[in-house]
């Protein structure tokens, strides 16, 4: 998580369209700033079938070309029938335009109507640069909390503090009509009611430590499986910035949030674990552009504070104490680097480098 | 190509998460691997170049052999003076790899033929879509349309036969106008290989839309497959248009020595080989962190299969919800402390680099292993099949109405050699535990020699087979593979305490009773004549109680004995199950006590 940030984000369409804003433009997270129409969905209609025929004779029967204009149930072709009687006909399963008729297959393909599609600026900023009929890269200066799993997609509101303490769970008697359209931020998690609530009185977004994997289950209605998120429709978009569990979230991330109560606040709880990783975030704009950037530590240092991401001290934070340059035996056998820290308890413990992640330099 | 008989040999292997460089010498006692450097993959952003990756890992290979490969950023060649190569060879599952869609007439046979080309190929399909595959045609063109191939391959009608069908299919694909995933502006692939009578309707509908490539029928008659036309035109196709699109790849088609491989097609060669000159039928699995590769090679015939969503780290919490919480508790005893195995096993795929610490995380990590095993092997065995029984299909719409398709080729008393590959199963603290694990999700039956890969180099062996197979048997045997031993498990069942089967060995005799695992020690690179009895109830390859005499080879576990029966059932009763658990770790020293 960075306090302050220069951030860029781009917005692109799925298909080329039309861009709607200019580069130097200041936009609105909720402004559009592209469009397009996504083609309709086809629809097939095997009319030699309906009509019993061979296919090579479909165009002797057909009322309509390719490129004409249909409603639903309008008449595509008749057969001629007996003596004008008993005609076999085959009309439009969907209004839209008929795509293409086979002589091979007896096929009629209706294409339906385009679907427009829009996308917003997502945070409020400057367009510094417009990508040609695709979109535009919005820039802004804000604080930015990346999470480590989400579900639900983009979602806007003023933020609001539900917990007194990041390790406080987010209960669902803390949620009412004052929370409609906001982002709210718990503490370590919240219960399967307290997400249910949140849904009901129409709360945009959710922030939280963690989670248990059975609440999550139930929630989204299906055991989570591949880790691509995003375009769950739940009710809200949920974030989470450490992981399963009932995990306190780290005290500067939410000290970053709250600071900011009251601010607009962008989330997105799109994420993809692999092959392009995607993590869910929050973004919270600043008026005034800052001077001060973040500049992120590399490497394990003694004195680093740590968070701890495997059992048995999954979520405890730690202070590096030493690092130990050979390899070291540990209670599964396996001779990994190690690191030697100090627990918030006291507790000095030895662990595998791969099992924390830097906290604070 | 420098030289019939490279005294030295590069190869890389360009992964989803890092790079790998072997560097191969000839010595006296033959080709052995010397070292293997290791530097994160940078297809991606911010570096977006493979070539940074390459050059990393071979930096390390340096450093490691003391030995200069490069002299700034080119590969010296060739090998003199202590200095450069003779040879580079290069394989790449980055970027996620080939992901294809195929589409083929009936599910059961053209469809299924054009997934085992692309899968052959070394590619991963996304979908497989036929005319009777029940999903109406705007469904099909909606799903073409939301999936981004990399490349289509196209099949359908035996050469001859009607051709409706599969015309149809390819107008679906023109309708939905697929969009590849590597940009905007370049056209599809799309491969066409079925009935040779529908070129030319097929070209009239896809030439325009797509980069259209016709090979022969890959189904020309119901009872013969032909997939190799198929197969060479992905790989060709894969280089040409993949690859050459991808960050740095056309660099890196330019240093190598030989075409550049998808690392399953190359594992698969590999595999192919060692079947080949052993003369026996191999499996060969890869549990990598997102998917799990099954090869084998049943009667000479090789097949591949890759469960896209199977796998240790990204891929996790998807083992979790095909098993389902129970079938991976059973391989944990009950009086284990584990905590919430939910939470732990979405908190690993969130934190894919993060390692077992305690011994309860590692035995659930283990037992998740086990049930991705499985049921990628389940996958494997429904696709592997043989093209028997289609000589009853009389007309199209007898063939349309067959649910059944030819028997699973995979026959586990046929198995000769079962070959494991990597992190969960190479890095195991101990090689038991590995063992173990490939007994457990395989299930093997009578005699079965069991390998580990001991650093995952079998890509970079698979392209150098196809060069110099020599080098390459050479370092596989000595330097890649771990002999674990030979698993003898008779197939029967009985109660437990029975007799199951009495091994006698270097003049002593081993009782084994039924539900019991015993191991015989007996190490790397020795072998012993052995005479196996299974009592009546239990058949070893000779049928029920048929005794034989086996040349047995040891490994580092040595002789399994796996008298639990097949197929396997652990006890229901949970104390039972428990105590077995600890039983058979305790027989195999799987696990500190």
């Amino acid at each position: 998580m960075t306090e302050r940030a220069l951030l860029r984000r781009e917005r692109r369409l799925p298909l080329a369209g039309t861009v709607h804003v200019g580069q130097g433009e200041t936009v609105s997270a909720e402004q559009v700033v592209a469009s397009t129409q996504l083609p309709g969905d086809v629809q097939a209609l095997n009319v030699v079938q309906r009509l019993g025929l061979d296919p090579r004779e479909i165009r002797d029967y057909m009322l309509k070309s390719e490129g004409d204009p249909v409603e639903a149930d309008e008449l595509l072709a008749e057969s001629k029938g007996l003596f004008g009687l008993f005609k076999s006909a085959a009309r439009s399963p969907a209004r839209g335009t008929i795509e293409s008729v086979s002589d091979v297959t007896g096929q009629v393909l209706i294409r339906e109507p385009p679907q427009p599609v829009e996308i917003t600026a997502y945070v409020g900023g400057t367009v510094v640069e417009v990508l040609p009929d695709e979109g535009v890269v919005v820039e802004c200066t804000g604080a930015l909390v990346q999470g480590i799993l989400g579900v639900g997609g983009e979602a806007h509101g003023q933020l609001v503090v539900r917990v007194d303490a990041p390790g406080h769970p987010l209960l669902a008697a803390s949620l009412d009509e004052s929370c409609r359209g906001k982002v709210v931020l718990g503490g370590s998690h919240a219960e399967l009611e307290a997400l249910r609530r949140a849904v009901e009185v129409g709360v945009a977004a959710v922030v939280v430590g963690g989670i248990e994997d059975e609440v999550l289950e139930a929630f989204m209605g299906r055991s989570l499986g591949v880790a691509i998120t995003g375009e769950e429709q739940l009710g809200l978009t949920l974030v989470l910035t450490e992981g399963f569990g009932p995990v306190p979230m780290t005290q500067r991330t939410f000290d970053i949030l709250k600071a900011r109560q009251g601010e607009r606040a962008s989330v997105n709880g799109a994420t993809q674990i692999r092959a392009g990783v995607i993590r869910p975030e929050v973004i919270v704009v600043e008026e005034v552009r800052g001077a001060e950037f973040e500049v992120p530590a590399t490497g394990l240092v003694v004195g680093h504070t740590v968070r701890l991401i495997r059992q048995p001290y999954f979520g405890q934070l730690a202070k590096v104490t030493a690092l130990p340059e050979e390899l070291r035996e540990i209670e599964t056998e396996a001779k990994v680097r190690v690191l030697e820290a100090e627990l918030e308890t006291g507790e000095k413990v030895t662990l595998p480098r791969a099992n924390v992640e830097l906290i604070q330099a | 190509m420098t030289g019939d008989d490279p005294r030295v040999i590069l190869a890389t292997d360009c992964g989803s998460t890092t790079t790998k460089a072997i560097l191969i010498e000839r010595t006296q006692q033959g080709y052995r691997l010397r070292v293997r450097g290791e530097a994160p993959t940078t297809v991606e952003a911010p570096f977006e170049d493979v070539t940074r990756g390459v050059l990393n890992a071979i930096a390390e290979a340096e450093e490691l052999s003391q030995r200069q490969l490069l002299d700034g950023e080119n590969i010296l060649r060739p090998a003199r003076d202590g200095r450069g190569t003779d040879l580079y060879l290069s394989t790449s599952s980055a970027g996620g790899g080939l992901q294809m869609m195929v589409s083929g007439v009936v599910l059961t046979m053209t469809a299924e033929s054009a997934e085992r080309a692309a899968l052959g190929a070394g590619a991963i399909v996304m979908d497989v879509i036929a005319s009777n595959d029940r999903r109406l045609p705007h469904q099909k063109i909606k799903r073409i349309r939301q999936l981004r191939p990399d490349m289509i391959l196209l099949s359908g009608g035996i050469d001859g036969g009607t051709t409706s069908h599969v015309v149809e299919l390819a107008e679906i694909i023109a309708a939905a106008n697929p969009r590849p995933r590597l940009g905007q502006k370049f056209r599809l692939p799309v491969i066409y290989a079925g009935n040779t009578d529908a070129r030319e309707p097929i070209r009239e509908r896809l030439a325009d839309k797509t980069e259209l490539h016709i090979v022969e029928n890959l189904r020309p008659v119901l009872e013969r497959e032909n997939l190799q036309p198929a197969r060479r035109e992905i790989q060709n196709l894969f280089l040409e248009h993949v690859m050459a699109h991808a960050p740095g790849y056309a660099r890196l088609i330019a240093w190598t020595d030989a075409e550049i491989m998808p690392t399953p097609a190359a594992v698969g060669a590999l595999i192919q080989m060692v079947a080949e000159e052993q003369g026996m039928n191999v499996i060969g699995v890869d549990i990598g962190g997102a998917t799990t590769d099954v090869f084998s090679v049943f009667g000479g015939t090789f097949n591949r299969t890759v469960s896209a969503n199977l796998g240790m780290s990204y891929s996790i919490s998807n083992v979790l919800a095909e098993a389902g919480r129970d079938n991976i508790l059973r391989w944990v005893p009950a009086d284990l402390e584990v905590g919430k195995i939910g939470n732990h096993i979405r908190n690993k795929m969130i934190r894919p680099t993060s390692i077992p610490q305690t011994l309860g995380d590692l035995v659930v990590e283990q037992a998740v292993a086990r049930e991705a095993l499985r049921l990628s092997f389940v996958q494997h065995k429904s696709l592997a099949v043989g093209l028997s029984g289609v000589q009853q299909a009389r007309t199209i719409s007898d063939v349309f109405e067959q649910t059944l398709t030819g028997e699973t080729l995979v026959d586990m008393m046929a198995l000769g050699l079962l070959v494991g590959s990597g992190g969960v199963l190479s890095h195991a603290p101990r090689r038991q535990q590995a063992a173990l694990m490939l007994i457990d999700g395989f299930q093997p039956e009578g005699v079965t020699m069991l390998a580990v890969d001991s650093i995952f180099m079998m890509p970079q062996l698979g392209v150098l087979a196809a060069i110099h197979p020599q080098a390459a048997t050479e370092v596989f045997r000595r330097d890649c593979l771990v002999p674990l031993g030979t698993c003898l498990a008779p197939v029967g069942r009985d109660r437990p305490g029975a007799a199951c089967v009495r091994v006698e060995l270097r003049g002593q005799s081993f009782e084994v009773r039924c539900g019991e695992m015993r191991v015989i020690e007996l190490g790397p690179g020795e072998t012993a004549r052995a005479r196996l009895e299974p009592s009546r109830r239990f058949d070893l390859g000779q049928g029920r109680g048929g005794a034989l005499e086996r040349e047995l080879t040891g490994g580092v576990v040595g002789i399994i004995v796996d008298a639990r029966g097949r197929p396997l059932a652990l006890p229901t009763d949970e104390a039972q199950r428990t105590a077995s658990l600890r039983r058979w770790w305790r027989a195999l020293r799987a696990y500190p006590e």
